[in-house]
């Protein structure tokens, strides 16, 4: 089985690495970094940051809002594509186990939506120390972290999409409207007008707690800004009932653990259904 | 080898495949016949596993859905439209050896003698490839491994008449111990090459019969033709078969493999009304 598996990935690394959104998404991130070298983030320094740690914290705001959306409709848009398409008769025809094929695939995708984002980050760090800029490693370790927990997540979340919507259409309308969901159940646009109608404290926090973008960018803003006071009320709360090291071990283990489960749950729907 | 016992596809409320009972043997060469939407795919893919359906398909007593791996490793598979890989043709082929526990070296020989140079193509993707050459390397890919059934679906459709003969050769060396279904919307395309015709309308099956087996899969035929006046439209025909004409154009001499014949004497019969006679006479 590992060995159908790693083909499948490698199969699936090579398929994306020359299709187009991948040169589009890779440009993107790496375009990012570019831009902020170029806007001059690392010299600044503003509430105490090192340029760096500045660069570095503006670079995941901004992945927070591209990454998943671009993990999402590229993978539902690849596999129910590919199904489409005719790969999924053609290569499913081939002896290989639905596990491996499909967890396979699933880690082909990641490999090349992660290293693109985790590449980019490195670019900063590296542009950061030949600038003679203090490397806060900490800092660095759990943002790679949570990058990957993130990327996990989401991608967990298109294979479920993937394999619940019959055309790609279908798929790409349902990762639109679930990213669209979880953008709006962010901290500043919601939950600040849920508190200011009187909503509970605990349903405020809850829904912050079950949104993955949330929950990343809180975590993210924790490192940096350790009382929240950039982010909105619902931060305070979760600060209070979390406290720090609690928020940022959610942070990892909820999206890595959602991810997974909506991937789980993708291929028990795609082994029981029709496949192309 | 194969049983098909009461199997029903449904879509969307549409039954498309209907009751279907079919028992396959080694030595089966069929053409699976029947116009679009008669069901012929969906057969194929419930064969693959790759439908679920009611009633039971068993391969060697195997199921293909549960068993997948162990009942895949005995089909080969062309599928009528390639699909759009954009992976390396060498990758492909590695790929496709590796999961089948064949040896590529065996694939690059099937392919070179189809007139496909794949080592040439090797780091080309797929999809890149013109239709006769995808077409010529997937085949490659079925006939290069070892597999008791054979599945193919419009195989020939984009080969030219060089290719054909070798694929008809090639599928000759296999049709004493691989079973093989040949699907196609035209019975012509495929007659000589079976010895069973089962034909599907609506997914029902409307015909299901044995046919004469004396063509010879490696035969050539010696093949001459006279006109009554030049034609360019006939010219242009002709000479994708590969023939050659005299000067004043009006005699064109050329061979056809022996499967092939139906086929070609279909083409020619388009341009009757020009025909003075023909000769076809089989190589000894």
């Amino acid at each position: 089985m590992s060995k159908h598996l790693l083909l499948t990935a490698l199969a699936d690394i090579n398929e994306s690495l020359r299709s187009r959104w991948f040169i589009i998404y890779t440009l993107i991130f790496g375009g990012i970094v570019v831009a902020l070298f170029i806007t001059g983030l690392t010299e600044s320094r503003i509430m105490g940051f090192t340029g760096l740690s500045r660069t570095l914290v503006t670079y995941l705001q901004i992945t927070m809002a591209i990454l998943p959306i671009f993990v999402l409709l590229t993978t539902v848009r690849s596999v129910a594509g590919d199904r489409e398409a005719g790969i999924f008769e053609y290569l499913l025809s081939l002896p290989i186990g639905l596990a491996s094929w499909y967890w396979g695939k699933i880690l082909g995708r990641f490999a090349v939506v992660f290293l693109p984002v985790f590449l980019a980050m490195m670019l900063a760090v590296v542009w950061g120390a030949l600038k003679g800029a203090e490397i806060p490693w900490g800092q660095v370790i759990i943002y790679t972290a949570m990058l990957l927990v993130l990327a996990w997540c989401f991608l967990g979340m298109g294979m479920l999409i993937s394999s619940l919507a019959r055309s790609s259409d279908v798929a790409q309308g349902a990762a639109f409207l679930t990213w669209l969901v979880l953008l709006l159940f962010l901290d500043l646009i919601l939950l600040g007008i849920m508190i200011s109608n009187g909503s509970s404290s605990e349903t405020v926090v809850l829904i912050a707690l079950v949104n993955p973008m949330q929950v990343f960018r809180t975590g993210a803003m924790m490192l940096f800004d350790p009382q929240l006071v950039l982010l909105g009320p619902s931060a305070w709360v979760i600060l209070d009932t979390f406290g720090r090291t609690g928020f940022l071990i959610w942070s990892l283990v909820y999206p890595a653990a959602l991810g997974t489960f909506c991937a789980w749950l993708g291929f028990v729907v795609f082994k029981r259904g029709d496949l192309p | 080898m194969i049983n098909i016992n009461n199997v029903s596809k449904i879509f969307r409320q549409t039954k498309v495949l209907d009751g279907i009972n079919l028992d396959i043997n080694k030595g089966d060469r069929i053409a699976l016949v029947g116009s679009n939407g008669s069901g012929k795919t969906t057969l194929i893919r419930c064969l693959l596993g790759e439908y679920i359906h009611e009633g039971e398909i068993l391969v060697n007593k195997l199921q293909p859905r549960q068993h997948r791996e162990e009942v895949l490793k005995q089909i080969s598979f062309v599928p009528q439209l390639p699909p759009p890989l954009r992976m390396p043709v060498g990758q492909l082929i590695h790929f496709s050896a590796e999961v089948c526990h064949s040896d590529p070296e065996k694939i690059y020989t099937v392919s070179e003698s189809l007139g496909l140079d794949a080592r040439k193509f090797k780091s080309q993707a797929f999809v890149k490839l013109s239709g006769g050459q995808k077409q010529k390397l997937l085949i490659s890919i079925a006939l290069g491994r070892d597999s008791k059934l054979l599945i193919m679906d419009e195989p020939a459709a984009n080969l030219d008449p060089e290719a054909r003969h070798s694929f008809f050769n090639l599928l000759a060396q296999k049709q004493h111990d691989t079973a093989m279904l040949i699907s196609s919307h035209r019975l012509d395309e495929v007659a000589a090459l079976v010895n069973r015709v089962i034909e599907l309308d609506q997914g029902k099956v409307i015909l299901n019969d044995q046919v004469a087996d004396q063509v010879d899969m490696e035969s050539i035929l010696d093949c001459e033709i006279q006109l009554t006046h030049a034609e360019p439209a006939f010219a242009k025909m002709i000479e994708e078969w590969g023939f050659i004409s005299s000067s004043d154009g009006m005699m064109w001499q050329g061979n056809v493999a022996g499967p092939d014949r139906l086929r070609f004497l279909g083409a020619v019969s388009r341009y009757s009304g020009i025909l003075n006679g023909i000769n076809m006479k089989e190589k000894s």
